[in-house]
């Protein structure tokens, strides 16, 4: 490993921009934050043991799973299973920001990482492919979408009953929809359609076969294989700083 | 093995779930850390990032509802056309809740 100067900078006045840039998105995960706080009520969660869980889990669908799993006791195997299973996306979100990530001091790179979910991910991952570098997001945004969780599933816990069915207003499709936008934004080269091919078939074959919430790392896996075996012939610009051997076609 | 859901049972199942989504928030940057970073291994991480959209999105569109198709579809077509994410968005949403309704 390198010797530790840590170059990246993270500039104060952008991770305000970009706390407010992921505001509008958040009063979505608010209303998703209120569904789940409803989900736990009825589940039998004291209202703080459910905001308590969105403050310190802060990942929304395998909240909404484990407390599907709610009883009067609860396995601890498969509560740790499904927890994983959902959440192992993270394992991969982090990776692939880890170019940017090392050169943040440890301190600072782990504590970005408490703020990691979806969509500053999917923002951060994105400007990166376009060669911008934007750790910013994962804390300014990851902030507001973390005080949105929070407030929602306080409004959930209590005022639970204002947004009986967010379905029908197709709040359950932002989070889809955002990630879908954050794709299609990105750069597309035969490569990357090649890849996107082979990660959509092998999701869904993993999503039809294998066990339940496994086929996010098995489709990103496999679409990765692509990059892995296909390198870009990429005339180099000056901030990626290549280090070792490495093959270069 | 099972935890009674008492109040110190939530606790201790609350603590549980945030320990195993810590290890994955911070599992793939630990491991990454004895990676050496090559063209190749660069070249798997950035396809890797954007197929994890890819492997979220697509299951979400076969399995889900009429709504959920219609708000995916509407999302592609209106990023593809506009460029811009939240009028796709927002757009995609209203979809779903408008084939909801019809339905």
């Amino acid at each position: 490993m390198s010797v530790a100067s840590y170059s990246y900078q993270l500039q104060p006045a952008k991770v305000r921009a970009e706390f407010f840039r992921l505001l509008p998105i958040s009063l979505f995960v608010v209303a998703f934050g209120a569904a789940f706080g409803l989900a736990a009520t009825q589940k039998g969660l004291q209202p703080l043991q459910a905001i308590l869980m969105s403050t310190t889990v802060f990942a929304g669908a395998s909240q909404f799973a484990a407390v599907d799993m709610w009883g009067s006791d609860v396995s601890i195997l498969p509560l740790m299973a499904v927890v994983f299973a959902i959440n192992s996306r993270h394992l991969l979100m982090g990776a692939s920001l880890y170019p940017m990530l090392k050169d943040l001091s440890p301190g600072k790179r782990y504590g970005l990482l408490l703020l990691l979910t979806d969509a500053n991910w999917a923002i951060s991952a994105q400007e990166y492919q376009s060669g911008r570098r934007n750790l910013e997001v994962i804390l300014g945004g990851g902030l507001v979408l973390w005080l949105a969780w929070i407030v929602g599933t306080w409004l959930g816990v209590y005022f639970g009953g204002l947004l009986q069915d967010p379905k029908s207003l197709g709040l359950d499709m932002v989070l889809g929809c955002f990630l879908l936008a954050m794709a299609l934004g990105g750069k597309k080269s035969p490569r990357v359609l090649v890849a996107w091919t082979v990660a959509a078939l092998a999701s869904l074959a993993a999503w039809k076969w294998l066990p339940p919430n496994t086929h996010v790392v098995v489709g990103a896996l496999a679409g990765g294989a692509i990059g892995f075996f296909w390198l870009e012939h990429k005339p180099d610009a000056a901030e990626s700083e290549v280090e070792g051997e490495g093959e270069r076609p | 093995m099972t935890i009674e859901t008492t109040a110190a049972g939530i606790l201790a199942l609350i603590a549980i779930m945030t320990a195993v989504t810590l290890l994955t928030r911070f599992g793939g940057v630990f491991i990454m850390s004895f990676v050496r970073i090559n063209p190749r291994i660069e070249s798997f991480i950035n396809t890797m990032a954007s197929s994890v959209l890819i492997a979220i999105i697509v299951p979400m569109a076969v399995s889900g509802d009429a709504g959920a198709l219609a708000a995916l579809v509407v999302t592609a077509v209106t990023m593809l056309a506009l460029r811009k994410p939240l009028p796709a968005i927002a757009a995609g949403i209203a979809a779903a809740g408008v084939v909801r309704y019809l339905a």
